[in-house]
């Protein structure tokens, strides 16, 4: 018997070992992104000079700073114009799309999860299908059309492709789904029309897959890289996640700083609605679990 | 007397008939709200994505100068590219490798977290953070640890092994599968939490008063329960698979070495050089296997 708990206990180490070994490496890139943002200009240029500006020959690794100071971020707050309107950029690209998204595929995902009707199965599929497509495979459509429509390099040539994503789509529907059916009869009997169901139970009770729907498309349109790249030539209108990479053949000092304020608006609202975006992750794999409890 | 019993069997016809009636009416009105539903998001995608397809697919029987009609020749162009070929291999090698790795891995987790007594959703935030973290934010990372005068050689001359080419070798494919782990394991580690949740305990229990060890119960019960969670886990892993080209983009440009040269690198290359009749021929090839494979699976589970 005690053999037994021994055995135990050493399994409950080696459990305990494997998660934080992984935990750190998960962890690691961004608690050296964050404490190399706190170096000055010399320490910078010793630790990782080699490789970012061509200056001396080797890098020295070294998790913390010798001489913490904030005078990266100063540099980047003050003197960086073009950052902030990437910055910029950014937050409304992000934000039409978001409130776009709203509008189209939450609708969608309802017809998709409530109703039949003729040619439903032939629509999803496709669907799922324009979900798979990396971007590269519809660039060339998508060129012709905003090039037709004449909004190359604009806002709107990032914003509207994006709106009509089909991944929300896919994401909602199983939540939609998930909905008990007597409810909605129930509604139905006391004469609700369709549209009265869909705001007034369908929202309500959606609203854990819709949450995650706009964290998601939070971070995915916060992180956008190819459509932008492809659609707008002009670099006034370019995103954070496009002018970043090319800071960092600029200046060494603000490349991590700049990287920790790009980050920082995604890391917070992740904190912030994590518990619904896992819950909305959790709905779109299996459907409603609190039906199987 | 025959009268009589006519008289019933006509009234319940016109009683069918008319709940019939009633019912096709009740059917109409769903297809009607079922497409304004949609509505939205079908104009859209059909001016963004499904017209302008038609016209690629047109294009892509079609001369680059002029409109001379070639048949499959821009197809036989593309199957034919070296470049082509070695990039379908790369797509369909890292398809290959890393799905069933962060499948594997993010279930081996999955059950992990789930047995911690305590802590659970600290640990669970952390591996899910690297998920909100854009790529162009911890690249300059990937870089200084990777490079050839990197973080990640210093150590290894440390311990006195040999300084490896990173991003110019062969290596750099698994660099690259290691982004795309360390970006999706938590997300995927949340569906299969999921799908271990919705198992009930009750079926353990039963399991384990009639002897049978941890082994056989996960063997057993979990995983034939999770083949809906494998489904959806699998299909969204693939989705974020094509993403994986920022990585690659951002640590590699546009002509990384050999063994991460994608379908996608190639694309881009071909759109940047203004080669629209192979990639028209490719766009349609892709979505004729991504279609086709989608369709297989769909008639295989239902």
């Amino acid at each position: 018997m005690q053999k037994k708990a021994l055995h135990l206990k050493v399994i409950k180490w080696l459990e305990w070992a494997i998660l934080s070994i992984a935990l750190t490496v998960m962890l690691f890139p961004l608690i050296m992104v964050f404490t190399d943002s706190l170096m000055g200009k010399q320490e910078l240029l010793e630790t990782c000079g080699a490789v970012l500006a061509d200056t001396a020959d080797e890098t020295t690794f070294r998790v913390f700073p010798c001489y913490p100071t904030l005078r990266s971020y100063v540099r980047l707050l003050l003197d960086t114009p073009e950052y902030f309107t990437a910055f910029w950029n950014s937050v409304i690209q992000v934000a039409t799309v978001l409130v776009g998204q709203l509008i189209v595929a939450v609708p969608a995902a309802w017809a998709f999860a409530q109703f039949r009707f003729p040619g439903k199965q032939a629509l999803e599929l496709l669907y799922m299908v324009l979900m798979i497509l990396p971007f590269q495979v519809t660039m060339v459509s998508g060129y012709l059309v905003l090039d037709a429509l004449q909004l190359l390099d604009t806002r709107a040539a990032v914003i509207l492709p994006a709106i009509f994503s089909t991944l929300p789509v896919f994401i909602l529907q199983k939540t939609f789904a998930g909905i008990p059916e007597e409810m909605i009869e129930a509604a139905k009997l006391d004469g609700a029309g369709s549209f009265r169901i869909f705001f007034s139970i369908g929202i309500p009770l959606g609203m854990p897959g819709i949450f995650s729907i706009l964290i998601l498309g939070f971070l995915e349109y916060w992180n956008a890289i190819e459509a932008p790249m492809t659609y707008l030539k002009k670099e006034a209108l370019w995103p954070l996640s496009v002018y970043l990479p090319r800071m960092m053949d600029g200046e060494l000092l603000t490349i991590f700083a700049a990287s920790v304020v790009t980050m920082l608006p995604a890391v917070l609202l992740f904190l912030e609605g994590q518990e619904s975006l896992e819950r909305g992750i959790a709905l779109s794999g299996v459907g409603n679990s609190e039906e199987h409890r | 007397m025959q009268k009589r019993r006519r008289q019933p069997s006509c009234k319940r016809w016109t009683l069918t008939l008319r709940s019939r009636i009633e019912k096709n009416k009740r059917y109409q009105k769903e297809c009607r709200s079922g497409y304004l539903f949609l509505l939205p998001s079908l104009l859209g995608t059909g001016g963004f994505v499904l017209l302008p397809f038609l016209d690629v697919f047109r294009r892509s029987f079609v001369r680059a100068v002029g409109n001379g009609f070639v048949g499959m020749e821009n197809y036989r162009q593309v199957l034919e590219n070296k470049a082509f070929r070695l990039a379908a291999v790369n797509t369909v090698r890292f398809m290959g490798i890393c799905l069933p790795l962060l499948l594997g891995l993010s279930l081996l987790l999955a059950l992990l977290i789930q047995r911690l007594p305590r802590f659970q959703k600290w640990v669970k935030t952390g591996f899910l953070l690297p998920m909100a973290i854009p790529a162009a934010s911890v690249v300059v990372f990937f870089r200084m640890l990777f490079d050839k005068r990197g973080w990640l050689n210093q150590l290894l001359c440390l311990f006195g092994f040999q300084t490896k080419e990173w991003l110019s070798s062969g290596l750099a494919f698994w660099v690259l599968v290691f982004c795309y782990i360390w970006k999706n394991l938590g997300y995927d580690m949340i569906l299969w939490l999921a799908g271990l949740q919705a198992v009930g305990e009750e079926q353990y229990e039963a399991a384990r008063v009639q002897g049978a060890g941890e082994w056989m119960c996960f063997w057993y019960i979990t995983l034939p329960q999770l083949k809906e969670t494998v489904f959806v886990t699998g299909l969204l892993s693939f989705v974020n698979a094509f993403r994986v080209f920022r990585e690659a983009y951002l640590l590699a440009g546009d002509y990384p070495h050999e063994s991460i040269y994608m379908l996608q690198h190639l694309l881009n290359n071909w759109f940047v050089n203004l080669d629209i009749q192979k990639m028209t021929a490719a766009a349609v090839l892709l979505v004729i296997v991504v279609g086709g494979v989608l369709c297989a699976k769909k008639s295989s589970t239902s």
